[in-house]
């Protein structure tokens, strides 16, 4: 793990590093001109299938002794390739550094999932673990046969197998299978994705033997990236390539209808390409193809402008017929009644906007067809999902396309990257050239997939002796997969739209992820239909932490409204309902580390220009507990809020890397509080107005908080959970409780813009 | 119409053939092979593209070819090196700053015309130095500390 590679397959130093990992299979003749690159091994046929049953498919032994991992998953940069890198090396036996990790390459990798819903390590990092725990076993067994001594008999120490009493007698990985690949099968429970695992027959090390996981060893992609080592997916140029653009109707949902290509023809290389409502072009140049998109003279159908006045948006969702509704977790009790005989009733309702993910670059892609192979570079996170798609918009068979992740912007969720590629892939059929398509800053806020609008309702039935005996609550929005969380089925794609392939919008949404027991409970959520069916910019998928910023924001809130209804403070309140003793942990320890007054909120006791609060909210995201105390202070003339301090207690069970950790709770603490106090795609009747970052503000870093103080909760006999989005998910709940400490104001609504806050001060 | 136009670029001369209200940016990323300055949003809104005009940090995305003249012009790669690192690369090495690192040209670049005349800057200079710059990934942390360090390298 000397420096960071992706196996990018397109270059040749690349290729050769791969060829050097993937050689021969066991007891297959060596021939010299064997695999350069794994693409050609599976070609040639000398390597196992790459099939998720196969130790091969994710573990080689190279001839020098050091490991190659591959990985079908993807590091967002959030430290993922160094922590898979450590529990290879963990189980191995053999020295971190000596560990190079593959990732998200479909000629290399099988498919994992790509980067998704926080399991790098929660289902990526445990399938390496097992196979690289079966890895030691089969190379300890191949020892015990050639030194006559039983397994148990034998130990390994940095990738040499030895008696335990006589480290003479030993056998290094290298001498044992070094160049050749494992030819052993794994129990694969027969799924793809992130639900795949395929354990051998070893058992991974116990937790309280590990010298390697649980290390705060650095990343070896920052030094790269920070010499300008690094290509990412935007600096992929492939002989003949010609540059694509795409072009967006000005009213949501109008066709192209004809284009006159004279007004391009000064532009060298420029075509327009229009197929069905798909309008793109392409150039020489980046510069012409740039150019031809905004020259392009287009006569667009007339549409009827589909959205709301944005001012109407949740009246919209509250009136629209409900698409479906589920009842989430155990409904407990008898709601209704209880909520007949209540002593008293707290009820509120909470509001969340459309956001966009406004990646640092919008998406970008490059497609060569060549005969009846197709390679794509794609800055998607799902690299194998964006082959299937782009062989499915292409017709041809997902083995006949290479699909290659790169770095690229960072993606938290279905972004438009790999929009992108199906785009390109339109457009190098259409043209027969290699095309790199990259969106606008327009387009790649405009017309991203976006995190979807909700409100959600809440009451609490209250008894004579003030316990709380129900509790009811209800999200009702836009469905998190009206398209789905990858670009695997061109329905999901805006491409695949375009060209009028039949529509497949999903209904989903959740509910709080929580452990609060009260004698009558019930979650629900309801979807409704989206404003324009087909390629609508307002068309919604997975925004990190998928519904989750919304749904807590909604939940964290009430408790709190019910806690100060009662006048009991928030964390007592808390710890009075909520039963989960890893729960309970997060909450006592982000209320420590804060220092924790115990009083009910709002303070009152302020009379400046600036109030100060806190706050706290906490939720469970799968196996991961997280929870936040906020401080905040409030400007009450502009109504400016500034989240100052953020104390996070975080438990996803075993800890693999402290220090990447950290950096990612950092990551989504910002993200969560530019959600919250900024983040707002606006729109008219006609399209989206967010376009760029003047019209989509973030976080600023003057805004950036002066400490965020983080507390790892270390569970090492609890298997590692993810860490990618929970803590952005009580951000917005933390934020509201602590303005509300301050100002006893409650804001329902998200983003607390300035605007909003001030009028809410009035 | 096209012209000709000799850059100095990190010290090399390259020239190119090209529209004269290109931006600077493509000229690089596309004809002289430098892809560390990216596209983030052609509005001079982000950051992403910024490279050193005569010193000076300039959003590429929006400076035409024509504009450029006889300036030198230095990107992050021109900056400094593995080999001999910018006290900057080095405080971004040490405090492991970058997550996808697409924006980190418009916070190094930006942050390294800033010590180079500011010596010993405060928190509240630093943050409006570098304010209006973009991060996706919420480095933002980070990126405080690493200024911060290097500040101090360079006394």
């Amino acid at each position: 793990m000397t420096k960071h590679e992706k196996s990018t397959g397109f270059s040749r130093r690349t290729l050769l590093k791969i060829g050097g990992a993937l050689v021969v299979s066991i007891g297959a003749p060596v021939t010299l001109d064997f695999a350069r690159a794994a693409g050609d091994a599976m070609v040639a046929g000398t390597k196992p299938p790459l099939t998720p049953d196969q130790l091969s498919s994710y573990i080689a032994v190279n001839a020098d002794g050091s490991v190659s991992a591959f990985f079908g998953k993807t590091d967002m940069a959030q430290g993922l390739y160094t922590a898979i890198g450590q529990i290879v090396a963990e189980e191995l036996d053999v020295p971190v550094q000596s560990v190079k990790v593959f990732m998200g390459d479909t000629a290399t990798s099988v498919n994992q999932g790509g980067a998704s819903g926080s399991t790098g390590i929660q289902d990526g990092g445990k399938q390496m673990r097992m196979a690289a725990a079966e890895a030691r076993r089969v190379l300890v067994e191949m020892a015990a046969e050639m030194l006559g001594l039983s397994a148990d008999q034998l130990t390994v120490t940095d990738g040499v197998v030895h008696a335990k009493d006589d480290s003479a007698k030993k056998a290094s990985y290298a001498a044992l299978i070094g160049g050749r690949y494992f030819n052993v099968r794994l129990d694969w429970n027969g799924k793809i994705g992130n639900p795949l695992y395929a354990p051998g027959k070893a058992k991974p090390k116990d937790p309280k033997d590990h010298k390697v996981v649980g290390q705060p060893i650095k990343r070896t992609d920052v030094a790269p990236k920070v010499f300008c080592q690094q290509d990412y997916v935007d600096a992929v140029k492939v002989p003949g390539m010609v540059h694509g653009r795409v072009i967006r109707p000005p009213i949501a949902g109008a066709a192209p209808v004809k284009v006159d290509e004279s007004s391009i023809k000064d532009i060298p290389g420029a075509k327009a390409v229009l197929e069905k409502r798909f309008l793109g072009v392409v150039a020489d140049s980046e510069w012409g193809a740039i150019q031809a998109a905004r020259k392009l003279k287009v006569e667009w159908s007339s549409a009827k402008p589909p959205f709301p006045d944005q001012a109407a948006l949740y009246d919209h969702i509250r009136a629209a017929p409900v698409r479906k509704r589920e009842v989430e977790g155990k409904e407990v009790g008898n709601v209704d009644d209880a909520f007949k005989t209540a002593a008293r009733v707290i009820e509120a309702e909470y509001e969340w906007p459309f956001q966009s993910h406004s990646s640092m670059g919008p998406g970008c892609g490059v497609v060569a067809i060549n005969g009846d192979q197709v390679t794509v570079w794609t800055g998607s996170p799902k690299p194998h999902f964006c082959r299937d798609g782009v062989a499915a918009i292409l017709g041809v068979s997902p083995d006949k396309v290479h699909g290659i992740s790169m770095w690229g912007a960072g993606a938290y969720g279905r972004n438009d990257a790999g929009d992108a590629c199906i785009e390109a892939a339109v457009l190098a059929r259409a043209v027969g050239k290699p095309v790199r398509v990259q969106y606008m800053r327009d387009q790649g806020t405009g017309w991203d997939p976006k995190g979807p609008a909700s409100i959600h309702r809440a009451r609490a039935a209250i008894d004579s002796s003030g316990a709380v005996v129900a509790y009811e609550y209800t999200s009702k929005g836009f469905s998190r997969i009206d398209v789905d969380t990858n670009e695997s089925h061109p329905w999901d794609t805006i491409g695949g739209q375009l060209l009028d392939v039949p529509l497949q919008s999903g209904d989903g949404f959740g509910v709080p992820a929580e452990s609060y027991v009260f004698a009558n409970k019930r979650t629900a959520w309801e979807t409704i239909a989206p404003l324009l069916d087909r390629a609508s910019p307002l068309r919604t998928a997975h925004l990190r932490d998928p519904v989750g910023p919304q749904i807590h924001f909604a939940s964290e809130s009430f408790m709190d409204e019910v806690a100060a209804a009662l006048k009991l403070d928030p964390v007592e309140f808390r710890l009075r309902y909520v039963k989960d003793p890893r729960d309970i942990a997060v909450i006592k320890a982000a209320a420590e580390k804060a220092g924790w007054q115990t009083r009910p909120s709002p303070r009152r006791d302020q009379s400046g220009e600036t109030l100060s609060g806190r706050g706290i909210a906490y939720s469970q995201r799968g196996p991961t507990r997280v929870a936040i105390v906020a401080e905040v202070d409030i400007d009450r003339t502009s109504g400016k809020v500034w989240g100052r301090k953020f104390t996070v207690a975080h438990d996803c069970g075993q800890i693999i890397n402290p220090d990447g950790l950290r950096y990612t709770i950092e990551g989504n603490v910002i993200h969560g509080m530019s959600r919250t106090l900024f983040e707002e795609v606006k729109f008219d009747n006609k399209a989206v107005t967010s376009v760029d970052w003047q019209t989509y503000p973030i976080l600023d870093i003057a805004e950036t908080p002066e400490t965020i103080d983080v507390v790892l909760i270390n569970r090492p006999e609890i298997p590692p959970s993810g860490a990618g989005e929970p803590s952005s998910r009580p951000m917005a709940a933390a934020i509201a409780n602590a303005i509300f400490d301050a100002t006893g104001v409650r804001m329902r609504r998200v983003p607390f813009s300035p605007d909003k806050v001030k009028s809410a001060l009035s | 119409m096209n012209q000709k136009f000799s850059l100095n670029v990190n010290g090399k001369v390259h020239t190119v053939e090209a529209d004269k209200d290109m931006p600077l940016l493509y000229a690089l990323r596309n004809d002289f092979n430098l892809n560390n300055p990216h596209f983030g949003c052609g509005l001079a809104q982000c950051g992403a593209c910024t490279v050193h005009l005569d010193g000076r940090p300039t959003r590429s995305c929006v400076t035409p070819l024509s504009a450029v003249g006889n300036s030198k012009i230095v990107t992050l790669a021109g900056l400094g090196t593995a080999e001999k690192p910018h006290p900057l690369q080095t405080a971004y090495v040490e405090e492991q700053v970058p997550q996808c690192g697409y924006c980190i040209n418009g916070w190094i670049m930006t942050a390294a015309a800033f010590l180079r005349d500011k010596k010993k800057p405060t928190d509240a200079e630093i943050r409006t130095a570098l304010a209006g710059l973009k991060c996706r990934c919420g480095t933002h942390m980070s990126i405080l500390r690493a200024v911060k360090r290097a500040a101090a390298m360079m006394g």
